[in-house]
C-alpha cells in the first residue's frame, strides 16, 4: 500500500543523506503516520538541532519549521507551543543533540510533561561531525574519538526519559517500520510528552569503524539486535547480551 | 499599520516602583505575550512579579531550566507570534550569547533586559557594575548590530521596556535593555501615560521573510500556523529561508543587509540628551545610573560658573557616532566615568580628535557625584 507521501515533501528539495543512512527510511515513516492520521501537516510545527537527522523535517518537509540552534530544539519548542498550544509541535533530532548537548532540556520538557512529540533518531554517534562517540555509543565501540573502543557504557534513553515524567515512551528500530509507524501515531495522539527512540542505522560513519558489512547488512544486523519488550521478559541476561529492547515503556494513550 | 495606540494596562497616574517592577509593568503595556527565565541576581524580580502579573493578563510566563533554554524559547514564542521577552543578568547574559546570535540571524524580535552586577564571573551578585555594554555588542560569535539602550531612572525602565519591544519588532533584532543593579532595586516615582504607542510586526502572506529588495530592508514576519510553510534556520539562507551555507553570495548579502538594516537606520533609532553643552569646555558622556551622578556634578559646577556640559547615552548601540563626532568639535575634552575598565570610551574615541579622559571605577559601587567633581575639577 504505497503512498504518496511526496505531498509532504517541500518542493525543490532533493534529500541528501548518505547511502544506506537510517533517517531517510525514519523520515517516511514518520511521514505515513502523519498521512495515516490525516493531520494537516500545516497546522504541525517541526522543530530540530544540528546534526543529519535535523535535517529530516527542515528543509525537507513542507510545513512550518524551526532549525535551531545544537541541543536546543526543545527549549525552541517550548516557547512555541507554550505561546500558541495549537500547534501540534513535533521535535526530531539525533541522539547527541537531545541527549547530550541538549540532555537537560529532554529531562525537563518530560517533567513539565508539556504536549510535545519528540522523535530521537539514534544512530548511536555524532554523523554529521565526522562519527564521534555519543552518550548513546555501545561500551567497546569504535568511534573517531575511541579508538580503543568506547570506555563508557550507553545511556538508556527511555529509562532516563520515563523517569523524568514522559507520558508516552517507546523504542523502536527503522527496520520495525510497521511498529514504527504506529508508535509515531499513538506519540502524536498522546496529550502530553511523548518521547520515542528511533534506532537507525549510520554505515557511513559508525557502521565503516565497526565494521558492520555494507548498509543492507547494518539493517540485519539491526533486525537481528531488535528485542520485543515481552519476549526480553523472558530472556536471561545472557541472552540479552547485545540486544535492544525495543517496545513501549509508558502508554500514556490509555 | 504597524503602530497602534493602546490603554496603558495600568491606570495613567504616579506609582511608586522598584526598577524590576517597572521592566514588568512596561512588558505588560507593551503587551508582551511571552516571558522565560531563570532566577539570578540582581533581575530576579522582574520573573517574579511577571509571574504574578501575566497570570492577571493571560499572558504566558514560565521558569526555564536556565539561560540558554530561556531565551531558546523566547525565540520559538516570538516565531508563533507572542511579543517575547527574558531577563538576566552577567552569568546568564554569557549563557544566552549562542541563542542571541541565532536570534539575529533568523531576524527574531526578541528583548533581553540585562541588570548588570558586578563581574568577571559570579563576581559580586548584589553589587553594581556596567561590564556588559560590550558584550551586548560583540558578544555572540560573527557578531552583527543590535540595539542596546542604557535607562538612568525607574521611570525610563518603564518607558524604554515599552520602546524595546516597539524596536524589536520594528527592526527584527534582539534588543538589550542594558539596566543596572542600581536602578534596577532603586525605588522611585513614575508617571504612567494612559495611553501609549505599540509596533506590531508587519506580516505579509507569502512574502519572502528574510529578504527585501533594499540592501538595508527589514521583511516582513510571518508566524507559525498560518500555513506558511516556513524554513527558519540560523544557518545561512536566502530570502526564503532555503538554507545556502557555502555560497559566498548568499552570505555576503544577508550579512550586508543585517549589518545595513541598523547602520543606516540609526538616527532613527538612536537617542540621547544634552545638558549645559552649548558653551562647554569639557563634556561628560555617559549612560546608565553614572549619568545621575554625572549631571549631578554639571549642575554644581555650573552654579561655580564652570563650562561644563554633558552627553548622555540613552542608545548604546548602534553608537551615537556622529552625535560624538560633533560634541568632540565644540569641547576642549571629553570626560567618561563608567563603571567598567573602559568601554564605551573606546568608542567615544574612535570618533572624536579631542582628548578623551577615562574614569573607571569597578569597586561594586555607583560612582559618586563627588568623584566626577573632583575629577572635572582636575581637568577644568
Ligand atoms: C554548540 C555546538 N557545538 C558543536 C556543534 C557541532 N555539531 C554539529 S552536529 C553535532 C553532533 C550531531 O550529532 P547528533 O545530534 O547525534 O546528530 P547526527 O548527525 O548523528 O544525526 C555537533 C557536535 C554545533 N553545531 N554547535
Amino acid at each position: 500500500m504505497a503512498r504518496d507521501l511526496k505531498q509532504y515533501l517541500r518542493p525543490g528539495v532533493t534529500l541528501s543523506f548518505c547511502p544506506g543512512c537510517g533517517d531517510r527510511i525514519l523520515l517516511r515513516l514518520i511521514l505515513r503516520a502523519i498521512d495515516e492520521l490525516k493531520i494537516d501537516i500545516d497546522d504541525m510545527l517541526f522543530v530540530s538541532g544540528i546534526g543529519c537527522a535535523a535535517w529530516i523535517p527542515s528543509p525537507y518537509f513542507n510545513a512550518d519549521t524551526l532549525h535551531t540552534l545544537h541541543g536546543r530544539a526543545i527549549a525552541f519548542a517550548t516557547g512555541a507551543k507554550m505561546f500558541n498550544p495549537k500547534l501540534k509541535t513535533m521535535v526530531i533530532s539525533g541522539d547527541g543533540d537531545l541527549a547530550d548537548i541538549g540532555g537537560n532540556h529532554l529531562i525537563h520538557a518530560a517533567r513539565r510533561n508539556i504536549d510535545l512529540t519528540v522523535i530521537c533518531a539514534n544512530n548511536m554517534n555524532y554523523a554529521m561531525t565526522g562519527g564521534q562517540v555519543c552518550s548513546t555509543t555501545p561500551q567497546g565501540a569504535f568511534t573517531q574519538t575511541t579508538p580503543q573502543g568506547n570506555p563508557y557504557r550507553p545511556i538508556d534513553l527511555c529509562k532516563l526519559v520515563q523517569a523524568a515524567g514522559a507520558t508516552y515512551v517507546a523504542r523502536y528500530s527503522v527496520t520495525q517500520r510497521f511498529a514504527l509507524i504506529n508508535s509515531v501515531e499513538r506519540a502524536l495522539q498522546t496529550r502530553g510528552f511523548s518521547f520515542i527512540e528511533a534506532l537507525t542505522p549510520c554505515p557511513v560513519q559508525f557502521g565503516r569503524r565497526n565494521q558492520l558489512g555494507a548498509p543492507a547488512d547494518m539493517l540485519k544486523s539491526l533486525v537481528g539486535k531488535c528485542v520485543m519488550k515481552e519476549d526480553a521478559e523472558n530472556l536471561s541476561s545472557e541472552e540479552l547480551k547485545g540486544k535492544i529492547i525495543t517496545g513501549e515503556f509508558s502508554d500514556g494513550c490509555g | 499599520m504597524a503602530w497602534r495606540k493602546v490603554k496603558s494596562i495600568l491606570p495613567a497616574g504616579s506609582y511608586y516602583f522598584s526598577g524590576n517592577e517597572a521592566i514588568t509593568e512596561g512588558a505588560v503595556a507593551a503587551r508582551c505575550g511571552y516571558y522565560a527565565g531563570y532566577p539570578i541576581t540582581p533581575a530576579t524580580e522582574i520573573l517574579e512579579t511577571i509571574s504574578v502579573r501575566f497570570r492577571e493578563t493571560g499572558a504566558v510566563s514560565i521558569q526555564m531550566e536556565d539561560e540558554i533554554a530561556s531565551i531558546c524559547s523566547c525565540i520559538g514564542a516570538s516565531w508563533a507570534g507572542a511579543k517575547a521577552m527574558t531577563a538576566t543578568s552577567g552569568p546568564g547574559f554569557s549563557l544566552m550569547q549562542e541563542g542571541i546570535g541565532y536570534a539575529v540571524m533568523t531576524e527574531t524580535p526578541v528583548v533581553i533586559v540585562d541588570a548588570q552586577r558586578a563581574g568577571p564571573s559570579t563576581g559580586q551578585a548584589t553589587r553594581v557594575g556596567s561590564g556588559d555594554i560590550m558584550q551586548a555588542r560583540w558578544g555572540t560569535h560573527g557578531a552583527m548590530p543590535i540595539i542596546a539602550l542604557s535607562p538612568w531612572s525607574v521611570q525610563e525602565l518603564y518607558d524604554q521596556t515599552i520602546n524595546a519591544f516597539n524596536l524589536t519588532e520594528k527592526y527584527r533584532v534582539p534588543v538589550f535593555l542594558m539596566a543596572e543593579e542600581a536602578t534596577a532595586h532603586l525605588r522611585e516615582r513614575i508617571d504612567i501615560a494612559g495611553e501609549i504607542k505599540l509596533f506590531d510586526r508587519e506580516k505579509k502572506p507569502g512574502v519572502a521573510a528574510f529578504g527585501t529588495e533594499e540592501s538595508d530592508g527589514v521583511p516582513p514576519m510571518p508566524i507559525f500556523g498560518e500555513r506558511e510553510k516556513l524554513l527558519v534556520t540560523g544557518s545561512t539562507h536566502d530570502a526564503y529561508g532555503i538554507r545556502k551555507t557555502d555560497d559566498p553570495l548568499t552570505q555576503e548579502k544577508l550579512i550586508g543587509r543585517l549589518n545595513n538594516k541598523i547602520v543606516n537606520k540609526r538616527e532613527e533609532i538612536i537617542e540621547y540628551e544634552e545638558y549645559h553643552l552649548k558653551d562647554a569646555d569639557i563634556a561628560i558622556v555617559c549612560y546608565g545610573f553614572t549619568a545621575r551622578s554625572s549631571l549631578f556634578s554639571v549642575e554644581r559646577l555650573r552654579e561655580e560658573g564652570k563650562k561644563v556640559g554633558m552627553l548622555r547615552l540613552k542608545t548604546l548601540w548602534p553608537f551615537a557616532d556622529r552625535v560624538i563626532s560633533n560634541v568632540g568639535s565644540r569641547v576642549n575634552r571629553i570626560f567618561v566615568p563608567e563603571m567598567n575598565m573602559g568601554q564605551v570610551v573606546g568608542e567615544v574615541v574612535k570618533y572624536t580628535s579631542c582628548e578623551v579622559v577615562p574614569y573607571n571605577q569597578v569597586n561594586g559601587e555607583v560612582i559618586q557625584p563627588n568623584t566626577i567633581t573632583e575629577h572635572l575639577r582636575r581637568l577644568l
